[in-house]
């Protein structure tokens, strides 16, 4: 059975991109415009593997990662969130939130899915 | 990074959204305190534009949107605050962010410096702001250490299970790196009773032989830094493997995954799906025209079926008939597909009112309503240009000065108003001011000595108004740098036609203007009036239709310089004979006399009579383009195609109105003095 991912980013542009390049690896791609919309669809299920940006609107990613960690299902769910080079910041942020990891933008095909490898069996 | 160039058309009309997003808070901003909402809006929009740019490599516009949002953050969290000033220049920045990403979009360099100025002042407010915080120091690198050999010690903390970070994982990418080995220290394992399953019990010792560098290993550890005890070092040349407690083969060493089973009261609801797909407008186009060419290959099949009037028939015919209805209901689906509300061209205007009030000196309040209208995307964007050049009209020559307003015994500040409503299958878009109003004795004698009528004309006061739209006619009595850039009212009512609608003006003098455009909800169909004229068939725009008369053959006035009127309740009405005008033989038709004449409105406001043989029905027809598969014919605003398979000529009522008139009466008698004032005749004739 393929794995789930959970792809979250309030950008079009970046959804396609991520689920593009994790489709092509086999993962099966359910994707959401923001936090909330992915805590309802987190609802239906486990997921493999979670990739969040951080700036969306409703509920930012960092608030995302906290939820989804309390949850039982997501306990050890590998969640990386998309974020830039200098945000340091941000990183430390979602670590402290829970996240696994981070994916800094922009990124390439083989970049996303050297970075998948490393948290995701 | 080609696999992403599919995705740049995405990324340009998120573009899009994102810098209308932009541009919309932009246009509220103001110095001091603003809506958070609105600002977080703002970042995040100039954020996912960089996040694109990055992944498509637009340096340019990578760099400007990123200092772009940096401003924006530190405004949003508070950390800087907008000066006097700064919110004009963010909107530029707008502007300037707009640029890069028309550029990048067209695949042609900015010009040069484009963005320069800026740049150099987004990053002076950074530099001017409260010093950023530090960024939290970088891994301190080995760096520059080369290829080789290293001894790592590992150590997960708790916390690094808590993130569901895989010890195993980090394994799997150190052996991507060079030759591993690894040994467990499973000392300070528990008793199973006491474990926790998410503890740090385990610790590995590890050889790389043949690694890269530094660099790279400590990337594999990135995620973990700071959740677990590491160290490198270099292994010396002996490697010593001695301290090995109880060493455990690294593989399967299974990372303590407390996974409850799943609630199973959340098998839930189905993944809400996203409301709206982006489709191509050709595709759309595409589909509009193929339905097109299905009501008329529906509209032929009932014409040539219609003989089944007969008993024997009934099922046939209410097929047809239901086919009629479906095919009906189609098309109105398909047109509503490019149906788009107003809202995101309104939202142009508060900016435009902003910056021109400013530059004015005139206090304006913008007021909106029924944004939610939806109309046919392709008459949207045309309708841009008109409604900024009535806006600014109405800002520059209908507002009085404050001052002015305030002498009057008006507010201060004026009150300009744009909406949009749906009514009897139009669309009906207003810009009222509650300004000066038109003043008719100026605008005729402005009208007079712009030569565009006789100084003894008598005109109502709603033709007087109608001269403003004119060829001809400027309303300033100064051209001034906001409205009068020879670009006049007649420009706009040549836009509305030219989308098969009309501008009229309505005024009261003291108390402002109202401007309305009576729009078609779309370009794709019109309902039509077919007429017959000496044989042949044509289609009049309903929407244009009056009222149709019979008239009276003697109360038909032949005009001196050719051409004919009649009375129509008080009014001389000037018919135009389509016979004359088509270029049609009149032999064998019926006497000119006989005939109807079609009132009908031009977008003028004048009304002529068309004359025709015979009223056919109305119709709803698919309009085809003549120019784009012929060529412009003069009273020609299109064609049709009709349900008996024939291509029939949509009637361009001003065109026909404003044509010469052929009078093949007079020609022969008078020759080149068609005109002359000795041509016998006049109304009494």
């Amino acid at each position: 059975m393929s794995k789930r991912v959970l792809a979250v980013d309030d950008s079009k542009t970046m959804r396609d991109m991520v689920s593009f390049t994790l489709k092509r690896e086999g993962f099966d791609v359910v994707e959401a415009e923001d936090g909330v919309a992915a805590i309802e669809k987190s609802a239906d299920g486990a997921y493999d593997l979670v990739i969040s940006d951080v700036n969306m609107p409703r509920m930012d990613g960092i608030t995302l990662v906290g939820k989804l960690r309390q949850d039982p299902k997501f306990r050890a769910t590998p969640i990386l969130i998309l974020t830039t080079e200098a945000d340091q910041e941000k990183k430390a942020a979602g670590k402290a939130a829970g996240a696994t990891g981070w994916i800094v933008k922009p990124f390439d095909p083989d970049q996303l899915i050297g970075v998948v490898k490393r948290v995701c069996r | 990074m080609n696999d992403f160039e599919q995705f740049k058309q995405t990324f340009f009309d998120e573009c899009e959204e994102l810098l209308q997003q932009f541009e919309d808070v932009a246009g509220t901003l103001q110095a001091g305190a603003n809506d958070p909402a609105g600002l977080d809006d703002m970042f995040r929009s100039v954020h996912s534009i960089k996040a694109g740019a990055g992944a498509f490599k637009f340096d340019r516009l990578v760099k400007f949107a990123h200092e772009l949002e940096n401003v924006m953050d530190r405004v949003r969290s508070g950390r800087m605050e907008l000066a006097e000033g700064d919110p004009e220049f963010i909107m530029q920045a707008g502007d300037v962010l707009q640029d890069l990403v028309a550029a990048a979009r067209s695949g042609v360099e900015a010009t040069a410096g484009l963005e320069d100025e800026a740049l150099a002042r987004l990053q002076a407010m950074l530099a001017g702001g409260a010093a950023q915080p530090a960024a939290p120091a970088q891994m301190e690198s080995a760096g520059e250490a080369g290829s080789g050999d290293f001894r790592i010690h590992f150590r997960p903390h708790r916390a690094m299970y808590e993130t569901a970070n895989e010890p195993q994982l980090l394994f799997h990418a150190l052996a991507v790196l060079g030759e591993l080995t690894a040994k467990a220290d499973l000392s300070k394992l528990p008793e199973l009773a006491k474990m926790q399953p998410d503890e740090g019990y385990v610790s590995w010792q590890m050889e790389l032989r043949g690694a890269p560098g530094l660099a790279e290993i400590e990337e594999v550890f990135e995620f973990v830094e700071g959740d677990c005890d590491l160290t490198f070092e270099p292994l010396a040349a002996a490697p010593d493997v001695a301290e090995e407690p109880a060493a455990v083969e690294a593989g399967p060493v299974d990372t303590p995954e407390a996974k409850p089973a799943a609630k199973t009261e959340n098998s839930g609801p189905a993944a809400v799906q996203s409301t709206s797909i982006r489709v191509e407008l050709e595709r759309v186009d595409q589909l509009v025209d193929m339905v097109g060419e299905l009501v008329i290959a529906q509209a032929m099949a009932l014409d040539s079926l219609s003989e089944l009037v007969d008993i024997r028939h009934v099922k046939q015919l209410q097929a047809l008939e239901d086919l009629t209805m479906r095919t009906r209901q189609l098309q109105e689906g398909v047109m509503a597909v490019r149906m788009q509300p107003l809202k995101a061209l309104f939202q142009r205007f508060p900016r435009i009112v902003r910056d021109l009030s400013r530059k004015l000196g005139k206090s304006v309040r913008l007021e909106l309503d029924g944004e939610a209208t939806e109309v046919d995307k392709t008459i949207i964007e045309e309708l841009s240009d008109p409604l900024t050049h009535m806006i600014r009209n109405c800002m520059d020559h209908g507002l009085e000065t404050p001052e002015d307003r305030l002498a009057a015994g008006k507010p201060e500040q004026g009150v300009v108003r744009l909406s949009a409503e749906h009514r009897n299958g139009r669309i009906l878009i207003r810009v009222s001011d509650d300004g000066r109003g038109l003043n008719p004795e100026k605008v005729f004698n402005k009208a007079v000595e712009n030569g565009l009528v006789d100084a003894d004309a008598e005109l109502s006061k709603e033709e007087i108004e109608a001269l403003i739209f004119m060829p001809g006619f400027s309303t300033a009595a100064e051209i001034s740098d906001v409205s009068g850039r020879g670009v006049g009212m007649d420009v706009v009512r040549r836009n509305i036609q030219k989308l098969g609608g009309r501008v009229t003006v309505e005024s009261t003098e003291g108390e402002g203007s109202t401007f309305t455009l009576a729009l078609p909800l779309t370009l794709a169909v019109l309902d039509g009036m077919l007429v017959s004229v000496a044989g042949e068939r044509y289609v009049v725009p309903l929407s244009a239709i009056v009222e149709t008369v019979c008239p009276d053959a003697s109360a038909i006035r032949a005009l001196p310089e050719g051409g004919t009127v009649m009375p129509l309740r008080g009014e001389t009405i000037r018919l135009i004979d389509l016979c004359q005008s088509m270029n049609l033989s009149r032999l064998g038709q019926p006497e000119p006399l006989r005939k109807l004449a079609v009132i009908v409105e031009t977008e003028f406001g004048r009304r002529v009579g068309l004359v025709v043989d015979e009223l056919l029905g109305q119709q709803q027809v698919v309009i085809k383009s003549l120019e784009a598969n012929y060529r412009r014919i003069e009273g020609v605003a299109g064609t049709a195609i009709l349900g008996d398979g024939r291509v029939r000529l949509i009637l361009d009522i001003d065109g026909l109105a404003t044509m010469p008139v052929r009078n093949p009466d007079a020609r022969p008698q008078d020759g080149d003095t068609a005109n002359s004032e000795e041509a016998t005749g006049g109304l009494s004739a």
